[in-house]
């Protein structure tokens, strides 16, 4: 067994006033050996990220170590002072973060910022830190390295960032690599490029990578071993293998049950109700008591002591304590009774799976303008001829990266973006270019969720007034009070308190905000609603509320969903129907089985295959893409993925391929279809 | 104290020539002036004209700033070229030579200074809350009110406006002080409020030759702005908060 590199004993951090402090870490026990990578897993809000700064001795102004050891190597890295722990940062721990795009200095070339970084710790000659500079930028996979080394943070892609931040953390050949979140704030096909190469680099220089994430896919692919926090504390520690095979505490049992996959379509997710609780107050019993489904009285009374199911796993939780040893690993399902999914909507809207809404051909361009005339000088093709089709009750999922165009998709079908051609057919009707006055009535209809609920309400308005404006402004219901009692019922279906029509948006969680959203949405009694990423910016436990939430409303009001989002596990729990876009174009088509198991597109293949799966037999071979999405405003020649695509041959480059039909719904742009 | 000066027995345009240049506390308690009349009478007769000048030409150059600000953000397009070129053709003029040339037009009065001081005054407000719905307007909040079948002008009163109002609110607060000094000028140029009329402003112009006889004449009435200018950031900041849904109830 080798030796451990880092670790960490009793460490208790606490922030904020000396009188309320929030103990944000509260007696943290870790061990990391060099050479694995170990994952750091919970929730926003569960103090992983300040676990992780104070080991590097980095918290915030407030933020202070009350006690605990961590030693890294033979040295208590707590009794250092700040001279030498300047030296252990980047030298012999280095960290890199969630963005990379705040993280690089804008006015320096990034070989200075990897040379200032040598420089820091010892290396010689001016020209020999060139050399190594070089020498990095190629290991971490950058193309061309001697030019990039001369280029701008600005210049750069997320990925290639994020590349940078870890050459620039490799250059002091650190023991441990201390990644927090890596990729959350990259795409998944990047996600998969970032990921390998943290892989390849651990193997490589044998440095132990702690990788702080809330997500489960991630950890299950790269990590060997981890450990759930949960308030401040660690309730579990496992390898991976054995973790995925079963977690022994209720919260890491209801994270993998809350994940949205193909299989619990038929049913609800599991939720954990409430939420993490405020770290300013003093636990007397198990910090997950109110969300545990497994509670207990006793868990109420006593704080859980850890216990150790050897071998390095251990558990923080009541049920293994020695009265309940002799049934460990309670197989209590958690997951709520199975309902809703079956039952079907009233048949007074039409029926299930009638056409609704059709988009031909639609295309926006935003012109670019440069010059005291503001003359055009190209235009950025966000959507280039995109043809969908929503159809009653149904959920069309429109699926891509960032920078695909797909929420500019969302959008010029509400006509909240002037289409630049094309067709919206509600109906029968065509919505393209209707002015605001002749778009009025439809409004009704359609309607839209955001993925930042917090940005999409006005934060001045009380919470009933928010869901009840388009009541009022669409004159479905002038006086007050009525208005007033459809906006408590509103709530009530979307799972609130009517009393929180008298607060404010600030006073909310982000799922509750979210709830919110929907209502507004709802208020107008829609027939589809776009959701543009409604679930992206919640945790996981949150996401399953929400997702439940949308399932039941499509059976009970037979809504149609355009669902806009990244998250292929989503698409799987919720879609019916799928389209893939690839730089403002649909790629790929269809039934949402078809597709997620029988991807004809190379990119839509590239796409599934780099998603994380928490269950190993599921698991692909990551098809890797090299590159990046080109620009939208100068897209290549011929079919728009050939540059990067793997089975790409000359004639790709000749003509964008048309669409061929493979099945009665299944559309796929691509010469090589055998 | 303002409001009520009129219901005080107030002699402040009395001339008592064996009073000349007294000093606080020997005849009256504030003194008297150049010509012998009550400081402190004339002090609370001119926070009257001083204070509607400044209150008055905020709040209608604010209002009127805000409004043509906002709309030319919101609307875009040739509107707003056209607004933003007026605009800058105001900030390029010197606003106190603006304000002279117009009242010098317009004759004296204070009807006049307060109309003055507004055309010169509100370019700054909208300017600011063009910036400001400029950087809202992209906001999903706005979208999702466009969803809803929102018209323009509901969007621009009850989704735009109210977000822009604290910065204004400081700007509006800062500005009060600015607007009495400037009426000061226009009063020493003789522009404003006519002799024998007081104000605050044509008081410390009267009193700036005396400084070294008679410093009690500036001072008075410079303590009186200081007051007013600090007192009113106070309320403006009080006023802030208050309005902040977030900070109040959090």
């Amino acid at each position: 067994m080798t030796e451990p590199l880092l670790q960490v004993e009793g460490l208790i951090t606490e922030l904020g006033e000396t009188a309320r402090p929030l103990r944000v870490v509260d007696g943290l026990d870790l061990t990391i050996r060099s050479g694995e990578t170990f994952a750091l897993l919970g929730e926003s809000g569960c103090g992983k990220s300040m676990a992780a700064l104070s080991l590097m001795r980095l918290l915030p102004p407030g933020g202070r170590i009350l006690s605990g050891r961590v030693r890294l190597g033979g040295t208590d890295l707590l009794h250092l002072t700040e001279a030498e722990m300047r030296s252990v940062r980047g030298g012999r721990m280095a960290m890199i973060f969630q963005e990379p795009q705040t993280s690089l200095n804008p006015v320096l070339s990034v070989g200075v910022q990897i040379a200032e970084a040598l420089h820091v710790h010892g290396e010689g000659s001016d020209g020999r830190n060139r050399r190594r500079v070089v020498e990095l930028l190629r290991a971490v996979g950058i193309p061309d390295p001697e030019q990039r080394a001369d280029e701008y943070p600005h210049q750069l892609s997320g990925g290639m960032k994020q590349r940078v931040m870890i050459a620039m953390a490799l250059a002091g050949d650190p023991g441990l690599l201390i990644a927090d979140e890596p990729t959350t704030a990259l795409d998944v096909t990047i996600q998969a490029q970032v990921l390998s190469l943290l892989g390849d680099l651990r193997r490589e220089t044998g440095m132990a990578v702690l990788l702080i994430t809330h997500d489960l896919g991630v950890v299950a692919e790269t990590a060997d071993r981890l450990a759930v926090m949960y308030a401040g504390q660690i309730v579990e520690t496992a390898t991976v293998s054995e973790f995925f095979a079963g977690p022994a505490h209720p919260y890491g049992r209801m994270l993998m049950e809350s994940l949205p996959s193909a299989e619990k379509r038929r049913g609800r997710l599991a939720t954990i109700p409430g939420r993490v609780p405020p770290l300013d107050r003093v636990f007397s019993g198990c910090r997950f008591a109110d969300r545990c489904a497994s509670v207990m009285p006793l868990c109420r009374e006593r704080i859980p002591e850890w216990i150790g199911l050897g071998a390095g796993r251990g558990v923080r939780c009541h049920l293994w304590s020695e009265g309940e040893a002799s049934h460990p690993g309670p197989a209590r399902n958690a997951a709520e009774p199975e309902s809703g999914a079956s039952e079907r909507p009233s048949g007074s809207v039409g029926e299930i799976g009638s056409p609704l809404l059709k988009a031909v051909d639609l295309k926006v361009h935003f012109p670019i303008q440069r010059g005291l005339f503001r003359r055009v000088v190209g235009h950025v093709r966000a959507v280039d001829g995109v043809s969908l089709d929503l159809s009653l009750g149904r959920t069309l999922a429109l699926v891509g990266e960032s920078g695909c165009g797909k929420t500019t998709v969302g959008k010029a079908i509400l006509q909240l973006i002037a289409p630049t051609s094309g067709q919206v057919l509600y109906l029968g009707r065509n919505l393209a270019g209707l002015g605001h006055r002749a778009m009025r009535p439809y409004r009704k209809d359609l309607q839209i969720v955001f993925q930042d609920p917090y940005a999409s309400m006005n934060p001045r308005m009380l919470v009933g007034d928010v869901v009840g404006e388009g009541l009022q402004a669409l004159g479905i219901e002038w006086t007050r009070a009525v208005r007033e009692r459809r906006v408590a019922d509103l709530l009530e279906l979307v799972g609130m308190d009517p009393e929180s029509a008298r607060r404010y948006p600030h006073e909310f969680s982000g799922g509750q905000r979210q709830r919110i959203c929907i209502a507004r949405a709802l208020a107008v009694e829609p027939r589809i609603i776009v959701c543009d990423e409604p679930t992206s910016a919640l945790d996981v436990s949150v996401q399953a509320q929400i997702l439940n939430l949308l399932k039941d409303l499509q059976s009970r009001l037979g809504l149609a969903y355009l669902f806009i989002t990244h998250n292929i596990s989503v698409v799987s729990y919720l879609a019916h129907e799928v389209a893939v876009m690839y730089l403002g174009r649909v790629v790929e088509r269809g039934g949402v089985e078809e597709i997620l198991t029988d991807p004809r597109h190379p990119y839509t293949r590239a796409l599934l295959s780099a998603v994380p799966v928490v269950d190993p037999e599921k698991r692909r071979v990551v098809i890797r893409l090299e590159g990046d999405m080109p620009s939208p405003s100068n897209p290549p020649r011929g079919c728009h993925f050939h540059p990067r695509c793997p089975e790409a041959t000359s004639r790709c480059s000749e003509g964008y391929p048309p669409e061929v039909r493979l099945g009665a719904s299944r559309y796929v742009s691509c010469l090589h279809l055998d | 104290m303002a409001i009520c000066a009129p219901l005080l027995d107030l002699s402040p345009d009395r001339v008592d020539l064996t009073a000349i240049l007294a000093p606080p506390g020997e005849l009256t308690l504030l003194g008297n002036d150049d010509l012998g009349r009550p400081v402190l009478d004339r002090l609370l007769a001119g926070a009257r004209t001083s204070l509607l000048v400044g209150f008055g030409v905020v709040a209608v150059s604010a209002s009127l700033g805000t409004l043509i600000g906002a709309l030319s953000g919101f609307v875009g397009g040739w509107l707003d070229l056209l607004i933003v070129r007026v605009l800058d053709l105001f900030m390029a003029f010197p606003g106190i030579l603006l304000a002279i040339a117009l009242a010098g037009v317009m004759g004296p009065g204070i009807e006049n200074v307060i109309v003055a001081l507004t055309v010169v005054g509100w370019v700054g407000y909208a300017r600011l809350a063009r910036a400001q719905v400029l950087t809202l307007v992209h906001r999903d909040h706005v979208a999702a009110a466009r969803a809803l079948g929102c018209s323009g002008g509901a969007i621009l009163l009850r989704h735009l406006i109210p977000l822009t109002i604290a910065p204004l609110m400081v700007e509006a607060t800062f500005a009060v002080s600015g607007v009495v000094v400037a009426e000061a000028s226009l009063s020493f140029l003789g522009l404003g409020v006519q002799p024998p009329d007081a104000s605050w402003g044509n008081m410390v112009r009267d009193g700036v030759s005396y400084l070294l006889v008679a410093p009690h004449l500036v001072v008075a009435p410079g303590l009186a702005i200081l007051c007013v200018v600090l007192s009113v950031n106070l309320l403006g900041d009080a006023l802030r908060d208050r309005l902040d849904v977030r900070s109040r109830r959090s």
